[in-house]
């Protein structure tokens, strides 16, 4: 077997909070610790979890927008720290995003056209004469019409402007994209749509995607493996199957229930990731937490085939 | 016995003074709540949902928009009458609100404590330190921990569930017969979503509040109204109890959203596309208003406006071919 797409090794990101007189960080926030996970061409990858517990750190580690404080990304097989410049901008086209907020992530005084000549222009792809073809080609692909080359940004309506921002995203024939909660900020016909049409990407072009949302159904719909995060840690990992039927860590049960609406037994609310608590991170909101869980750290061990999971009790749950 | 509140045939209009135009953002809403009763209200962004709660407490931006007709009657009184110093008695006391944003409806630099007190002294003749009780046993009753060291707190010191805690005690503080809730939820965290609607509900049965619930998001319906209202550009499609909507929806507008909901359970299915747009307020629509985006739209559609009328017992629906299931 080739190399992964993309492999992510043990990854940590730290952000410093606070300085001494120096200037010197005197105060991290882990956003994320320890992770790892790898992506296959044309794999869907999940990433689920709550504000605050790293998985858009981990989705901007992923196409570089951060360097990791340990650990490395791999694209293709390299070391992503290890390109130099040019290297790197060869690559970089092959390893997209689209970002959460399409009223922030488009800008307002660039036309569409401009909006989707600029990365050919960066990365020097399709001749100038056959660029405005191209484009009004990536245009209906995302569902949009040649017509909106000329428009600006704020004739759209969000669904659209997401659409514009996938576009760009495909305009250096990715093999993978980084989607940062890429529906969330939609109305649910809307967000159909756009799932539906990145569903159809990924079956015609095989376009991997690392999918990242708070809303475990969303990332379940679609997504082959999905990787659970809390507090920068991973919680569980597994096929989107096994881990959606028989969740193990009471984490990913909780956030399962409460996203079909139904009563949730759990206490507080995600703590500041500046402060983890000891032991296991979710255990001052675990309704079966003992003693050993706040004094052990949980790694993620071996549950099943294809499947992970950071809890020492999950076969009693 | 007569209805809590009763909104009958309530149009509001927004004017465009620049283009001098007038757009449609309510076209006749009637909602009926009694007492103790969970309405919830459905709808995508732009449907109106946020407009009906905020006509029933005169909190319309006006202008550009102006109730053009109907009757919003609470109790004896109809709200749409109701001038000036009257709002006192009703505002925050007789219907308490919640708003998406926490930390925007809180005001920044006055602790938390103090706020509340303010509240209950502007609407009732108590001493200051008989108000600091209250507001201490009101904190205790929404759950939050220690609630001498939370009243002294601002609320950017506090969590976004904490200052929706916060604003559900300000809200019930002084005894309100109905609870107005628009999209209390929104902003939260997933885990912290369900304890504040929980804590919500469990509030509003204690205190046998009314609720009118206004949400976008049709899973936290299912199991935390009596009935729901599914509003399409400005008019009630259809409602009913939650289980017969969910398992038998009328309207095709409804149907579309149910499908269009990606889940688990319909990985490998494309989701159902509702096509077209939601009509923009100062588009012109004869017939009916979803007749452009229905599937199952006929010519009649296009000519006459459905009523709305009732279907099956208890559950209405707008449209002329119900799916009938």
């Amino acid at each position: 077997m080739g190399p992964m797409l993309l492999s992510v090794r043990k990854v940590t990101k730290n952000f410093p909070v606070a300085r001494g007189v120096l200037g010197r960080p005197t105060a991290f926030v882990k956003a994320v610790d320890n992770v790892s996970l790898d992506i296959e061409p044309g794999q869907i990858v999940g990433v689920v979890g709550e504000s605050g517990c790293g998985k858009s750190t981990l989705g901007r580690c992923v196409v570089g927008l951060h360097t990791p404080t340990q650990g490395a990304v791999l694209w293709d097989g390299h070391d992503l720290s290890q390109m130099n410049v040019q290297e790197r901008r060869e690559v970089q086209r092959r390893f997209q995003m689209v970002f959460q907020n399409p009223f922030a992530s488009l800008n307002p005084r660039q036309k569409v056209k401009e909006v989707l000549f600029e990365p050919l222009d960066v990365h020097g792809l399709i001749e100038p004469k056959e660029r405005l073809g191209y484009v009004t080609e990536l245009l209906r692909k995302v569902g949009l019409f040649a017509d909106d080359l000329n428009k600006y940004p704020h004739e759209f309506s969000g669904g659209q402007r997401q659409r514009i921002g996938l576009a760009r995203a495909l305009a250096g024939q990715p093999g993978l994209i980084v989607l940062d909660e890429p529906v969330s900020s939609l109305d649910v016909s809307v967000q159909a749509s756009i799932l539906n049409l990145l569903a159809q990407l990924n079956r015609e072009q095989r376009i991997s995607y690392l999918f990242i949302s708070h809303d475990l159904q969303v990332v379940g719909y679609l997504s082959e493996k999905v990787l659970v995060m809390y507090l920068g840690r991973m919680v569980e990992e597994g096929n989107t199957d096994q881990v959606l039927r028989t969740p193990r860590h009471p984490y990913t049960q909780i956030l399962l229930s409460s996203s079909r609406g139904n009563k949730v037994t759990v206490k507080g609310e995600p703590p500041s990731p500046v402060q983890t608590p000891s032991g296991c991170a979710f255990h001052p909101r675990c309704p079966y937490a003992e003693k050993r869980c706040q004094e052990e750290k949980q790694e993620l061990a071996q549950g099943g085939q294809d499947w992970k999971v950071a809890c020492w009790k999950w076969d009693r749950l | 016995m007569a209805p809590l509140l009763s909104i009958e045939n309530l149009k509001v209009v927004l004017k465009d003074f620049g283009k001098n135009q007038t757009g449609i953002i309510l076209r006749g809403i009637n909602l009926v709540l009694n007492e103790g009763e969970r309405l919830a209200l459905v709808g995508e962004s732009g449907c109106g949902k946020s407009m009906t709660a905020l006509s029933v407490l005169n909190l319309l931006p006006q202008p550009p928009m102006e109730i053009l007709s109907g009757e919003i009657r609470f109790k004896d009184k109809d709200l749409t009458r109701l001038r000036g110093e009257g709002w006192r008695e009703i505002r925050g006391k007789e219907i308490g609100i919640v708003f998406q944003e926490p930390l925007t409806s809180l005001n920044p630099v006055i602790r938390v404590g103090e706020q509340i007190a303010e509240m209950i002294r502007n609407h009732s003749n108590i001493s200051e330190s008989t108000a600091q009780e209250k507001v201490l046993s009101l904190l205790n009753e929404v759950g939050l921990p220690d609630p001498e060291r939370i009243a002294r707190q601002y609320p950017h010191q506090l969590s976004g569930g904490m200052c929706q805690r916060v604003m559900i005690a300000m809200a019930i503080s002084c005894g309100p017969s109905l609870l107005i809730a628009d999209e209390p939820t929104t902003a939260l965290d997933v885990t912290v979503q369900t304890q504040i609607l929980d804590l919500l509900f469990q509030m509003t049965e204690q205190h046998r509040l009314a609720v009118l619930f206004i949400t976008h998001d049709l899973r936290i319906v299912r199991n935390h109204a009596d009935r729901v209202a599914i509003l399409y550009a400005g008019q009630v499609v259809e409602e009913g109890r939650p289980d017969e909507i969910f398992s038998h929806p009328q309207h095709p507008y409804t149907e579309g959203l149910l499908e269009a909901l990606p889940e688990f359970s319909h990985k490998g299915r494309p989701l159902f596309n509702i096509k077209g747009l939601v009509p923009s307020p100062f588009e012109k629509i004869t017939g009916c208003c979803f007749a452009s985006r229905c599937p199952r739209a006929k010519e009649n559609c296009l000519l006459e406006e459905p009523e709305l009328f009732e279907k099956s017992r208890g559950q209405w629906v707008r449209c002329f071919y119900p799916s009938g299931r």
